[in-house]
């Protein structure tokens, strides 16, 4: 079977399901491949987003939100904490989201503004016309199926195979990839008002162990570990551990496990006829591993400039390079920056943590933002923070 | 000496986080199954990375 669009998107998360209702909603004629039979499972995610910014995307429908939060705590590896409030303590906090209503939420919503969303169906590889990639082919239940596109989005995730048939190298290092286990944890002692990261090498090493309130005393508890300091399984033994030791009597409902991208900006994430987004494009923040909101964002921009290039007639990568500017300028430019600050953290020692968490003590930090509290922290551990100066103004 | 790249089914809980290291581009994430294609290399690379230990490069 063949077919013929003019937008092709692998992938339909938030990243894909975002450039889908984008470019349709411009009246291109879209299609969106999703591999698997159902959109938003099996999950591999906190759910944490920050409200704000989902606001200015998305209305944000009661379904979709298993629990709002109030700040967040920040543990020390010796167990000293520091709380920081919801509209300051940066973007990935806020909502906590049920990802499997959220994601099919939004990719209805890109067939509600004209998208076809195919499940189902993978992409194999791309066609390609003098060596100029010009769609999409796939298998849908077993069968061939040929989709020609000018446009095609690799919004396909961690695994993402696109980028890499177009020729733009996603390869992760493993410096440069956290391995992450979760539980869906359900237990009396769990806080339903913040969200709670645990810091620590012998909890989650150059990684750090979250909790996620989900409502009704349930929460994401999970952990990632950056790639070079993991061995086989090393997530989920650490993760048992941690819930044995913080959970004695939590009941486990679920488990997720998934690798997250904390690359930074990587060289290209366009080429003749190709975007990436979202985690494709290693859009994630390095430092925290939060990424639904940045694909998203991507997504749209991907979106209109795939309408503008079709207009302009020009889809080369010449043509697509506004994505590549505009999505670098905004998010391009805090992943540089969290990735310093990532590449930073991962060398802390438990000392130096419980050094940096424990001078804040005496200090209120309650109404800081997050570049307030850097100015405290590098004001009292001068010494420590000394090669991240020129970040801190 | 031979070596292969094996892939326990039972334990794998197909999060894809060893398709994106891998430097060859060998392994894929067929819905709920990892495929190796025949460029692998077992550099064991993926075996690190997999938070469930489901990859072994085995003699």
């Amino acid at each position: 079977m063949s077919m013929k669009c003019d937008l092709v998107v692998v992938g339909a998360g938030p990243g894909g399901s975002m450039t889908a209702k984008t470019a349709a909603q411009a009246g291109l004629k879209v299609v969106m491949l999703e591999k698997r039979q159902e959109i938003g499972e099996p999950v591999r995610c906190a759910e944490g987003v920050g409200k704000r910014a989902l606001c200015e995307m998305v209305k944000p429908e009661p379904e979709w939100i298993a629990a709002e939060v109030k700040g967040a705590k920040i543990y020390a590896p010796d167990g000293t904490s520091i709380v920081m409030s919801e509209d300051k303590s940066g973007s990935e906090v806020g909502y906590v989201l049920e990802r499997k209503v959220f994601d099919r939420a939004l990719a209805m919503q890109a067939a509600q503004a004209g998208a076809k969303v195919m499940v189902k169906t993978r992409a194999l590889g791309l066609i390609k016309k003098d060596g100029v990639p010009c769609g999409v082919s796939a298998m849908r239940l077993g069968e061939p199926l040929q989709i020609e596109a000018p446009i095609i989005i690799g919004a396909d995730g961690v695994e993402s195979k696109v980028g890499r048939w177009a020729g733009i190298d996603t390869t992760l290092k493993l410096k440069d990839m956290e391995t992450c286990a979760q539980f869906l944890v359900q237990d009396s002692t769990i806080d339903d008002e913040y969200t709670e990261f645990f810091l620590g090498n012998s909890i989650a090493p150059a990684g750090y162990a979250w909790a996620f309130p989900k409502g009704e005393k349930l929460a994401n508890v999970g952990l990632g570990v950056l790639g070079t300091r993991s061995k086989p399984g090393e997530a989920t033994r650490l993760l048992n551990e941690f819930v044995k030791a913080r959970y004695p009597n939590g009941k486990v409902l679920e488990m997720v496990v998934g690798g997250d991208p904390c690359a930074g900006q990587i060289e290209s994430t366009t080429s003749d006829g190709v975007m990436l987004v979202g985690d494709a494009a290693r859009q994630t923040d390095p430092l925290t591993g939060g990424g639904i909101l940045s694909a998203m964002q991507a997504g749209i921009m991907a979106g209109e400039v795939a309408a503008k290039a079709l207009t302009a007639g020009d889809v080369s990568k010449a043509g697509l390079k506004e994505y590549e500017d505009r999505w670098r300028e905004d998010i391009g430019k805090h992943l540089s920056r969290s990735y310093e600050f990532k590449e930073f953290f991962v060398k802390l020692t438990d000392n130096d943590l419980n050094q940096m968490l424990g001078s804040l003590k005496k200090e209120d930090i309650s109404k800081m933002d997050l570049r307030g509290m850097l100015r405290v922290l590098f004001r009292l551990n001068p010494k420590l923070l000394w090669e991240l100066r020129h970040l801190v103004v | 000496m031979i070596f292969l790249l094996t892939i326990n089914r039972y334990k794998c809980c197909y999060c894809g986080a060893c398709v994106g290291v891998c430097p060859t581009c060998a392994l894929e994430l067929v819905e709920t199954m990892i495929e190796v294609a025949a460029d692998c290399k077992e550099c064991g690379i993926c075996t690190k990375i997999c938070p469930v230990g489901a990859l072994e490069v085995k003699a």
